[in-house]
């Protein structure tokens, strides 16, 4: 099996939030960038996709500056075969931006399979891979929760709100992975040692403007300050009070 | 100047984001066109006016009796393509995530996701959106035509704007797709999805073990049905609770009227699914938990002494 797995660079979700001067952006001093956490899930189940098939190959494919070829490096300690680095300074604030370079790069090969992640951590903008899938053509299927494949055949579960949606598609297809699909595995030593030796590929690209412009990035409102009611069981009437009388929502 | 608002439905019955997506259409000043995708009459279709909606489209064929994505997708691009429309608004609901990027890239353009406010801005839209698991808000000039945007639920609370609202069904020629959800396993009967309850009564660790959390099962039956009961990823990862009642950066985002968190820190990743809550409460014996900084009310203590006598209280007053 022929496997792309599109991963992104995210600062690590613990990372406190400073602005940085211009006012649209994240300061990026001091953060900490880790593989986007839904992007593991994708890098695990190609790895189990090839283990299970017996051959193939799986590649990982970011765009991102230089510094991504550690995040590139993390998949390839975790197992994957080798990666692609669609090296540009900034990432578009336009994910259909982000998503023609990137169908442009996976246009180039013949993939059984393609693997996103479910939304980036940072921007959520829970998009990239259905847009990549349009701009290919291929079948995509979201937030893929559970997966069985056979032949050229594919069923996946994805939640909905109320149950799980059961559903067909043909391979090749373009999925993006949810929570609950599998569990990543950690890079063992020895895969961190053989990372080093993988082949990564820099390519330079020049992702367009597109139509969506950062006009501010802020801190989020303050929460109006909140009270301790009381302790323990005793305090309960008086919570009860004001939901009802300030809050208004019982 | 048309919005384009793309409603909601399942069994031939509308859903409840399709109100708040009319809503949040009608500020942006214009005309509204209300359009969703059925095999037939949409059950609550014809309320649509009262919320806004000067017109209500339903695009109707055999393969729209499930989800359909790409054949909804095919339907929806199509009708863009002809109405013009300056703004295209749909829900960021699983479904609304999964169909609004695949007709923005048949239209040419993203999509502006999960908006918790938006506004016209000369011709084109300012967006309001949480980014850094709710740690910033990224506020975006949206220049793309259409602008192809999606809420997030609950948000946006309906407001009654009565206009006379017609109604137009069109038989519309799309193949069924590759993608065909064959079944959808529902959640048994009477539980409430906790992206969609009004009122939610999360649990975390501090229950101790997965049986105590009959405890907030009570509370939540307490509510008379209006309310859900969610989790932490602990205890979800602990095998106590389902995957779909996490609630967080990698579960759920929520924002109903009232959250109640019990024996739940508050870390950063759990704020980032419940921030926009319209009121918050906590119940922690830890005086110092993260929680109650975002919490509008706190009570400190044991959650099994504190949780039944709420439960309690609420009962008196839903007699
Ligand atoms: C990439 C990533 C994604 C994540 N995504 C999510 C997510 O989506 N959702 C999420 O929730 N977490 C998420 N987490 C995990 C998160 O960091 C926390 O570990 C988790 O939220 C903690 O769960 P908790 O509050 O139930 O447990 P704890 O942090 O252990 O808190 C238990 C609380 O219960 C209180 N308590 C104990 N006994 C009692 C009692 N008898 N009465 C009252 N209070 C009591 C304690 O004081 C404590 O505050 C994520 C983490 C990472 C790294
Ligand atoms: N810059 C990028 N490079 C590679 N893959 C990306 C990039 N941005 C997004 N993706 C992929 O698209 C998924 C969804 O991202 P997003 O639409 O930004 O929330 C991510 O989980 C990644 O799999």
């Amino acid at each position: 099996m022929k496997i792309a797995v599109c991963i992104k660079r995210v600062p690590d979700s613990e990372t406190r939030v400073k602005i940085a001067a211009d006012g649209k952006s994240l300061d990026a001093a001091g953060v900490k960038f880790v593989l986007n956490p839904y992007d593991e899930f994708a890098v695990e189940e190609a790895l189990r996709r090839k283990e299970t098939a017996g051959a193939g190959e799986v590649a990982v494919i970011c765009l991102g500056p230089a510094a991504a070829q550690e995040t590139i490096r993390t998949a390839l300690a975790m197992g994957a075969d080798r990666g692609v680095l669609l090296q540009a300074d900034k990432i578009p604030a336009d994910p259909f931006e982000t998503a023609k370079v990137i169908a442009a790069e996976l246009n180039s090969t013949s993939w059984d399979l393609i693997l996103f992640g479910r939304m980036a951590i940072d921007d959520y903008n829970t998009q990239v891979g259905t847009l990549v899938a349009e701009l290919l053509g291929l079948p995509c299927v979201t937030a893929v929760s559970h997966l069985d494949l056979e032949g050229t055949k594919g069923v996946a579960e994805r939640e909905i709100e109320g149950g799980i949606e059961v559903v067909d598609f043909p391979l090749p297809a373009v999925l993006t992975t949810d929570k609950g699909l599998n569990e990543p595995r950690y890079p063992a030593l020895k895969g961190i040692m053989a990372a080093k030796k993988k082949p990564l590929e820099v390519k330079p690209v020049q992702p367009g403007v597109g139509a969506l412009e950062v006009a501010a990035l802020t801190p989020p409102p303050e929460r109006k300050e909140g009270k301790i009611v009381g302790e323990g069981a005793g305090a309960v009437g008086e919570l009860v009070r004001l939901l009802r009388e300030e809050a208004k929502v019982l | 100047m048309t919005t384009l608002a793309v409603l909601e439905q399942r069994d031939g019955t509308l859903r409840k984001i399709s109100h708040e997506v009319v809503t949040a259409a009608q500020r942006l000043g214009g005309a509204v066109e209300a359009v969703v995708c059925a095999t037939g009459p949409v059950q609550g279709a014809d309320q649509l006016g009262k919320f806004g909606a000067d017109k209500v489209v339903t695009l109707t064929n055999p393969a729209f009796a499930r989800y359909a994505p790409e054949a909804c997708a095919q339907a929806l691009a199509e009708r863009a393509k002809q109405g013009g429309y300056r703004t295209i608004v749909f829900g960021a609901t699983a479904t609304g995530k999964d169909l609004a990027p695949r007709v923005a890239a048949q239209l040419g353009v993203g999509v502006a996701e999960d908006l918790t406010d938006l506004a016209a801005d000369g011709g084109g839209l300012v967006v309001t959106r949480p980014v850094y698991a709710g740690k910033a808000l990224l506020k975006v000039k949206v220049a793309a035509q259409p602008a192809v945007v999606s809420l997030r639920p609950n948000v946006f609370t309906p407001v009654e704007r009565p206009k006379a609202g017609t109604a137009e069904t069109v038989a519309v020629n799309v193949a069924a797709g590759r993608v065909t959800v064959r079944e959808i396993k529902a959640a048994p009967a009477g539980t409430l999805d906790v992206a969609e309850a009004q009122i939610i009564i999360s649990g975390g660790r501090g229950l101790k073990e997965p049986a105590n959390f009959k405890v907030l099962e009570e509370l939540a039956r307490a509510f008379g049905g209006q309310a859900a009961v969610g989790a932490s990823r602990a205890v979800v990862d602990a095998g106590w609770r389902a995957h779909a009642d996490q609630v967080g950066q990698t579960g759920k985002t929520v924002s109903p009227s009232l959250y109640i968190a019990v024996g739940i820190s508050g870390a950063i990743q759990h704020l980032a699914g419940m921030r926009t809550s319209k009121v918050i409460v906590a119940i922690n014996k830890d005086k110092d938990a993260p929680i109650f900084k975002v919490a509008d009310y706190g009570v400190v203590g044991d959650l099994f002494e504190i949780v039944p006598k709420l439960t309690e209280e609420i009962r008196k007053l839903h007699g």
